[in-house]
């Protein structure tokens, strides 16, 4: 069985901060890590490789330290590392996105399975995943929380709804957004580490993807941030004190105050 | 401080922290309740390869090197002292089968140990041969193709929780301590049962235990190198595995400093933070020196077991001393510092003290640690 997983590298923090002027994350001095929803595709792609044998790899777009998360995800167990990585697919939005990762996907080859997170941390967005597959023309499963069967075409999978989940089937080769129920990611082993240390990740740009120029990037995206803000912070709300039938006075006045 | 690591060892150290926040430090109060052996956490240990870090690349391991050892070490210990001298004890019964084993005893044994499947144990002390250990009771005698085993051990970490079992026994009693040998037995052999399991002060996550051999018929070849050599054996083996204790103590040591630097800052005593008061704050100045002073020289022993130097009994012994005196003195001031809460065990720093004062105790008492510092010391003056 080969698998691609594909990652997303992430800031760390919760408290995203943006560039008001270009409206773009601002990276410096925030750690990055792997986007936490794609521990959990890694893992399983690693998972199944170990009971079904097979390839598995790992991409990701973004800048050349992005890197880093895909040795983690070698230390991790994956095989092999590739980078798409060129000035030319910054400001991509999520379908210049998933149309860059589906041309490296097809120029990868043969592949029985693709693996990611549910969503970015960041972008939050979800529709990375299920752009990739609608640009390979597969079936996608998302929010996949168990895989129940593999079979040599197929896979019965469980998919995680607001109230119980699903069992669906869907012919191989597919797409499958896993969420964080599907298992617990391993913390890397010593020898993969050092594994991930000298393995050569594999960079790619738009010449070998061989992408025109309009379809990737900020000029490829059909989506354009108008404006993305902070939203102000609540302000603090009244204490009112006394007795009970005081503070009860107090808010009626309050309350018809704010009426009129 | 920076101690220069290499980049593999800071690896190593940023591997075992890791476990040790996500894997130990949530598990820690709930083993020294319970007394079980944490199954659960060896076995991420062993998944992470660490456990090969006293093994050598051949027979499976990351080869052996008591720096690396020491950093693993004192990352476990950080978060819990007594799930650490499970994996600590594992090299302790491991060290004699490199050291001393030969080629089929080293193939047999070391993979297993090398990736956490199963985990050693190391038997010496007898109820009556602590730090005598030429007071041994328990006899080995020659029997056709075996030895026949008969006697009692306690206090055996990883007793009854180990597979494999490095055990000390008199074959000729007339030689005295010269007279002992040491035999690899596995858990399982006709003969070979288990005791008393104790209820400790510290450490509880480890068990510690007794081990009963009645006309336990052990293998001649399972005997290691040849008769009476046991006190090579055990000074060499302790030589590689003292500094390890010692970074036992450094890593409980550690830990109680955090915790009290963390508690300093957060509790609120006449309008401020405790930490802003100049008591604390030299309490705090002279635990983290003590700490600093403490890892400087369990690391440069280290270094020199690694780097082959031949005679490292006296540096072995004053690195294991130091390391457990101040990992008592600083986990007691860190008890402190926490005031009537640090008594209460809702709070995680009484269990460092309690986790610290074995390591005073065992692996050579610190007072027989400066007998053998004493004795080198003279000894050095004599040449």
């Amino acid at each position: 069985m080969n698998i691609i997983v594909c990652i997303k590298q992430v800031p760390e923090t919760t408290e995203v901060k943006i560039n008001p002027e270009t409206n773009t994350l601002i990276r410096e001095g925030v750690k990055s890590i792997i986007n936490p929803f794609d521990m959990y595709a890694i893992e399983e792609g690693v998972r199944l490789k170990e009971k079904f044998g097979g390839k598995t790899t790992v991409i990701t777009m973004g800048p050349p330290q992005a890197e880093i998360a895909l040795k983690e995800a070698i230390s991790m167990g994956i095989d092999e590392g590739i980078l798409i990585c060129d000035k030319a697919f910054a400001g991509s939005d999520t379908w210049a996105t998933s149309y860059t990762l589906s041309s490296a996907i097809k120029k990868i080859g043969q592949f029985d399975l693709i693996l990611c997170g549910k969503q970015a941390s960041d972008g939050d967005t979800a529709q990375v995943g299920p752009g990739i597959s609608a640009h390979l023309d597969i079936p996608q499963v998302t929010y996949v929380k168990k895989i129940e069967e593999v079979r040599s075409n197929s896979l019965r999978v469980e998919r995680m709804m607001e109230e119980g989940y699903e069992i669906i089937e869907t012919p191989l080769p597919a797409l499958l957004t896993v969420v964080k129920e599907i298992n617990e990611p391993r913390i890397p082993s010593l020898k993969g580490m050092l594994r991930a240390r000298s393995a050569k990740i594999i960079t790619w740009t738009q010449k070998e993807l061989d992408l025109e120029v309009t379809a990737i990037g900020l000029s490829g995206s059909p989506t354009q941030v108008v404006k993305i803000f902070t939203p102000p912070p609540r302000i603090g709300g009244q204490m009112l004190t006394g007795e009970p039938r005081e503070i009860a006075e107090k808010l009626v006045d309050l309350l018809k105050q704010e009426v009129t | 401080m920076d101690y220069l690591l290499s980049e593999e060892q800071k690896m190593i150290k940023d591997l075992a922290h890791r476990i040790a926040e996500e894997k130990i430090r949530p598990q820690a109060a709930k083993y020294d309740q319970s007394e079980e052996y944490p199954w659960e956490v060896i076995k991420v240990i062993a998944e992470s390869d660490l456990f090969g870090l006293f093994v050598p690349q051949e027979y499976g391991g990351m080869g052996t090197s008591v720096l690396n050892l020491c950093l693993a070490t004192e990352e476990f210990s950080r978060a819990c002292g007594g799930i650490a001298v499970c994996y600590a004890a594992s090299a302790l019964g491991t060290f004699p089968i490199v050291l001393f084993g030969n080629e089929e005893q080293k193939k047999k044994y070391l993979p297993d140990l090398a990736k956490g499947k199963v985990v050693a144990a190391f038997a010496i002390t007898e109820p009556e041969a602590g730090s005598d250990a030429s007071a041994i009771k328990t006899t080995a005698k020659k029997q056709g193709k075996h030895y026949i085993l008969n006697g009692l051990k306690h206090f055996i970490t990883n007793g009854g929780d180990a597979q494999t079992y490095v055990v000390i026994a008199m074959t000729d009693k007339t030689k005295g301590a010269r007279g002992a040998s040491a035999f690899i037995v596995e858990k399982g052999t006709p003969g070979f049962t288990f005791g008393k399991k104790e209820d400790k002060f510290g450490i509880r996550a480890s068990s510690t235990r007794e081990l009963i051999f009645t006309d336990c018929k052990v293998p001649e070849e399972n005997l290691l190198v040849i008769e009476g050599l046991v006190f090579i054996v055990t000074m060499k083996t302790f030589d590689m595995s003292r500094p390890g204790v010692a970074a036992q103590a450094l890593g409980i040591a550690q830990g109680a400093l955090e915790l009290a630097v963390k508690y300093a800052k957060e509790r609120q005593q006449f309008g401020r933070s405790i930490s802003s008061f100049q008591g604390i704050q030299w309490m705090l100045a002279d635990m983290a020196t003590e700490v600093e002073a403490a890892r400087a020289l369990v690391y440069s022993t280290a270094r020199m077991v690694d780097a082959g130097v031949k005679d490292v009994a006296k540096e072995s012994a004053m690195s294991k001393m130091y390391a457990s005196d101040v990992a008592m003195k600083v986990a007691v001031d860190a008890l402190q510092i926490f005031g009537g809460y640090g008594y209460m065990r809702d709070y995680p720093v009484e269990k460092y003290v309690r986790d610290a004062k074995i390591t005073q105790i065992y692996e050579g008492t610190n007072q027989i640690q400066r007998n053998i510092i004493a004795l080198q010391l003279i000894k050095e003056m004599a040449k």
